[in-house]
């Protein structure tokens, strides 16, 4: 047991990443937890950040390092659109990402899904593991709790999903990452991007559904204890 | 005859020279004094009207109270505060050198300072020093886009969040907020949920102690509350009180007033956005 890890340790993503092209566009999608070694310092952080308009990228690994990344290729992309007079394309940010990441591999601790819908080759997922591999994928899946779902989603992904299928299987996927991954909690947060815009929505934690094992939240007996006095006679 | 040699010009740095004998009188025993930390509650929350910051005001040195009524709420600009924890010496500087930043972008732009400029200046320069720089802050205020309540590491990450807390009470503080916080709280309410929540603190972590120190700031508006909970006062103090018999006498007062020389005008129209 690590008994180094206190609430001085570096602000860590846990975390569960998850990201999945469809028929017209691509779903992002995150767990909410940020952990100090054994603590939760964030329980309801949004992993996934807006590069564009329509390219965005989820962040796992350091925290500091994932947020300075995308802040340095946010402000590139900035510039480069500017000069381009159009919509960068997915595939220039997720390069962008990719030269940052390889450049400083030994400096920086962080995993990157980028993904995005452009009018050249529609919607794309590009993972950047630690390293900085660039690679492009039907689907990508990145953190700790990503562990859990190699299994699951060799034998759940289809080619050609429609968008509530392809959100569909992110939560469930993302829900059954949190069940079994101490580093990923809190509530899950979903972003489809197609070409008609962009999409946020949000999964609070008791809206998920419960797994193997799992118990029914229970209603805490210091409830009571701000219960109203029983009427006297 | 020993050979001259040729002076060199002092270079900057730390000096090695001493490295040696501090070794070999810690091998004897005689271990320099540890660091000035804050050991630390440090709160945040966002109110109906605006924000809150509150903070303990310990100040530890290993094992030791060094500063019994420390002043952990730093000013950023006139609606922005910063409450720091960790190294105490790492907080005073990184906040100080974001306010001077702060006010030479003021004059640059001619418009109040936003929170999201002082996060962005913390959080470059604590990146920059790869956690060296061992300060976590709660930066908190309210500008033209409204209150805004951040939380910084030492590694440079942020957190947006509608409560936070910081330091070695955070835990004992955080689960006040948990269980007590809700959305459009009043300013009473707000004020007694983080005085409870520094109060945890106090009384249950050995690193944070003393008085309650609070900021309450909300539009055009600041209140900066020093020592507004004193739950550990000097109980007993000596009847016979304090009296410096040999006094330095005063043997001549003279005032000059300087000359106004630069006659200062009230800038026009401030710009909005």
């Amino acid at each position: 047991m690590d008994l180094d890890m206190s609430i001085n340790a570096p602000h860590s993503m846990g975390t569960t990443i998850i990201g999945v092209t469809y028929n017209g566009g691509v779903v992002l999608g995150a767990d909410s937890r940020t952990s100090t070694g054994m603590y939760v310092a964030n329980r309801a952080s949004d992993k996934i950040t807006q590069l564009t308009d329509n390219v965005y990228v989820c962040r796992s690994g350091s925290a500091a390092d994932s947020q300075i990344v995308s802040d340095y290729v946010r402000y590139f992309l900035h510039q480069h659109t500017i000069q381009l007079g159009q919509p960068a394309t997915v595939k220039v940010a997720a390069n962008l990402i990719r030269l940052i990441s390889y450049n400083n591999k030994n400096m920086l601790e962080t995993g990157l899904i980028v993904g995005g819908w452009d009018k050249y080759e529609g919607g794309k997922i590009y993972g950047i593991p630690l390293g900085g591999t660039l690679i492009e994928q039907p689907f990508a899946i990145g953190g700790s709790g990503s562990s859990y779902l190699y299994g699951f989603f060799d034998q759940e992904w289809k080619e050609g999903m429609t968008k509530d299928e392809a959100e569909k299987l992110v939560v469930k996927a993302v829900s059954l990452a949190i069940a079994r991954d101490g580093a990923s909690g809190g509530v899950v947060r979903t972003v489809i991007i197609n070409s008609e815009g962009v999409t946020r929505n949000f999964y609070p934690g008791d809206k998920l559904p419960l797994w193997h094992e799992e118990l029914e939240p229970q209603n805490s007996l210091l409830d009571i204890l701000n219960a109203p006095e029983p009427m006297n006679t | 005859m020993s050979t001259s040699s040729v002076e060199l010009p002092p270079k900057g740095g730390f000096s090695f020279d001493l490295c040696k004998r501090n070794e070999m009188l810690a091998k004897k025993g005689a271990n320099p004094p540890s660091f000035r930390k804050t050991g630390t509650t440090i709160v945040g929350l966002i109110f109906q009207d605006g924000v809150i910051l509150g903070a303990d005001t310990r100040a530890t040195a290993g094992s030791i109270v060094c500063d019994k009524n420390c002043e952990k709420i730093h000013y950023m600009a006139p609606n922005i505060y910063c409450c720091g924890a960790g190294t105490a010496a790492d907080t005073e500087a990184v906040t100080d050198m974001v306010n001077s930043q702060l006010q030479l972008h003021r004059y640059h732009t001619g418009r109040e300072s936003r929170v999201v400029t002082a996060l962005t200046l913390l959080k470059s320069h604590l990146f920059k020093y790869q956690g060296h720089v061992q300060a976590a802050l709660v930066l908190g205020g309210v500008d033209v886009t409204g209150p805004h309540l951040h939380t910084i590491y030492p590694h440079g990450s942020t957190d947006t969040l509608p409560f936070a807390t910081m330091g070695s009470g955070s835990l004992a503080a955080m689960a006040v907020f948990e269980s007590k916080y809700r959305e459009g709280l009043s300013k009473e309410e707000g004020i007694n949920l983080v005085c409870e929540a520094i109060c945890a603190g106090i009384f249950n972590d050995l690193g944070s102690g003393s008085n309650v120190d609070l900021c309450v700031i909300t539009k055009g508006h600041k209140e900066y509350l020093r020592n507004y909970q004193v739950p550990n006062h000097r109980a007993h103090i000596s009847s016979k009180g304090f009296t410096f018999p040999k006094k330095t006498e005063v043997l001549l007062t003279k005032i000059t007033p300087l000359d106004e020389k630069v006659e200062v005008i009230e800038a026009g129209d401030a710009m909005e956005e």
